[in-house]
């Protein structure tokens, strides 16, 4: 294994500092839509110029992928698949695969679980069933296939164990010990584990130590896997955060139809992402 | 009674479900998961677990939940799609003549291990039920040295309902729509298939079901697919 150290969990001042401290070149594992997505970070990477990301979903991807890809950051995903959900395509994902210029690596969803898993428990694969006979097994450069060793006659696929560089997703809550709070979104913790350093924005600071509460901590990700935090209040629109916010259905139609072309990215961009206020 | 293209399908899934006691649905399945919520409103055992569900989701672990569940053998029903869909039931959901489709999902270990699957493809034409897929991204049986839990039960289209025959590995046109005929659906069909003599037509919804559908079940959808509800049963639904 890598070196990977107890973090003592940082604070930063905002989604820009966490943005910065994620290099050009680096694997992120992200989350799908309807977990709490980084969404700020996500702009504030597009604001800083990121390139040559290789995104990993979580299983899959949607609205920060198809924003990062459109806007040039993106060299390749690794995915179950992108979506914006009721939305319809993905349209700069879309786009870049059929033009080829995204290098695409196709997966199914609990190859990817697996896949990070195995890197929970420090070995460097697991094997899952199913999946044999699809195209993707021999498309994609990691998963082999062996004989059950258990039983004769019985192929088995396995996942090779995958290490992001990078997770980086939104929370409810962090608090002062550097722990934070994201449910039931039991992904949120995989790619933590997993991932060599690991930035979260959050909603709200609690003060003390939410691992003391025994109602909030199942919900937690200790922060010896937590790198550093930062702030970004409704910083996950126009996606959602259960319990507090929901998706922001009319926004996510208002980008699908003017990311189809070109240059409606561009007016997106212009006025959802690049156009900021300063402070 | 008339009723919505949607309807019909919907009451369509529910029979297909049957007697099954836990049915999944995935991403953005909306005539699906208004099926199986239909079914739920004559059956309250049916134990339902929507992935998407916005509000009360089923899963505490995640969406790996629900694979871990399948790969136990805990769910009886799930429903895949395809961008193709071939005469052997291999489905495509990757790419097809230069397009590019969102991707496999989970498809290709949920075609294993939920029980049956019911494949869901709204468009009926030559240009989606096709002899071969140009991508298998998940395959619609398996040789003996893979083992394979569950597989295709049935296809049902915007057109008509088939059957999958395990051992021919063909499909059997069960039923087509009112709106539509066996001829229409073999002209639109680009595989093999088998054939009644007489070909039946599907139910269509009964008042009740309608009842239904536009009262408890418009209302959960319309949590959930906030769109589709709008669509198909207006504003109210989709609140």
């Amino acid at each position: 294994m890598s070196d990977l150290p107890a973090n003592e969990t940082r604070f930063l001042a905002d989604a820009a500092a966490l943005a910065r401290e994620i290099p050009n070149g680096a694997s992120i594992g992200l989350p799908p839509d309807y977990s709490p997505v980084a969404m700020e970070a996500v702009r504030a990477l597009i604001r800083r110029g990121a390139k040559d990301l290789k995104l990993l979903g979580v299983p899959v991807l949607g609205l920060c992928a198809d924003i990062l890809i459109g806007a040039g950051c993106v060299r390749e995903v690794e995915t179950s698949a992108v979506t914006l959900g009721e939305a319809g395509l993905a349209p700069r994902f879309t786009a870049a695969a059929e033009a080829g210029t995204l290098k695409i690596i196709d997966a199914t969803c609990p190859m990817i679980h697996t896949g990070l898993q195995a890197t929970e428990k420090g070995v460097p694969f697991l094997p899952l069933r199913g999946v044999l006979g699809s195209d993707l097994v021999k498309n994609h450069p990691d998963w082999k296939t062996i004989d059950n060793p258990y039983a004769k006659g019985d192929l088995i696929l396995l996942a090779k164990a995958i290490v992001p560089d990078v997770a980086l997703f939104h929370a409810r809550w962090a608090d002062e010990a550097g722990n934070v709070w994201v449910g039931r979104r039991g992904e949120l913790a995989t790619i933590a584990h997993a991932s060599k350093a690991c930035y979260v924005s959050y909603e709200e600071l609690k003060p003390g130590d939410m691992l003391e509460d025994e109602l909030l901590a199942p919900g937690c990700i200790g922060a010896v896997y937590v790198t550093a935090v930062a702030p970004a209040p409704r910083g996950a629109w126009p996606l959602g955060v259960p319990g507090a916010y929901g998706i922001d259905d009319a926004h996510l139609l208002h980008y699908a139809r003017l990311a189809k072309t070109a240059a409606g990215f561009r007016q997106y961009l212009d006025e959802f992402v690049l156009r900021t206020v300063a402070a | 009674m008339s009723y919505a293209k949607e309807e019909l399908l919907a009451v369509a899934i529910a029979h297909l479900i049957g007697d099954a006691r836990h049915v999944a649905v995935g991403a953005a399945s909306p005539i699906p998961a208004t099926g199986v919520f239909l079914l739920k409103q004559k059956k309250p055992s049916l134990r339902i677990s929507l992935l998407q569900k916005r509000s009360g989701n089923p899963f505490t672990e995640g969406s790996r939940e629900l694979f871990d569940l399948a790969g136990q053998g805990r769910i009886d029903v799930f429903f895949l799609g395809g961008a193709q869909i071939d005469g052997e039931a291999n489905i495509n959901l990757v790419e097809a003549e230069g397009k590019r489709f969102p991707g496999s999902f989970g498809s290709a270990f949920m075609y294993f291990a939920a029980g049956r699957t019911i494949l869901f493809r709204e468009e009926h034409s030559p240009r989606v039920l096709v002899k071969k897929v140009d991508y298998v991204s998940a395959p619609g049986w398996s040789p003996p040295e893979v083992s394979r839990h569950g597989g295709p039960a049935a296809l049902l289209t915007g057109k008509a309902l088939f059957l999958w025959q395990k051992d021919e590995r063909r499909f059997r046109l069960e039923s087509v729509h009112p709106d539509s005929s066996a001829r229409d659906v073999r002209a639109n069909t680009g595989f093999a298939c088998d054939e009644p003599a007489v070909v039946p037509m599907t139910p269509v919804p009964s008042g009740e079901e309608l009842d239904l559908i536009r009262g408890p079940v418009a209302r959960i959808i319309g949590e959930n697919y906030p769109g589709f509800a709008d669509r198909v049963w207006g504003k109210a639904a989709a609140a």
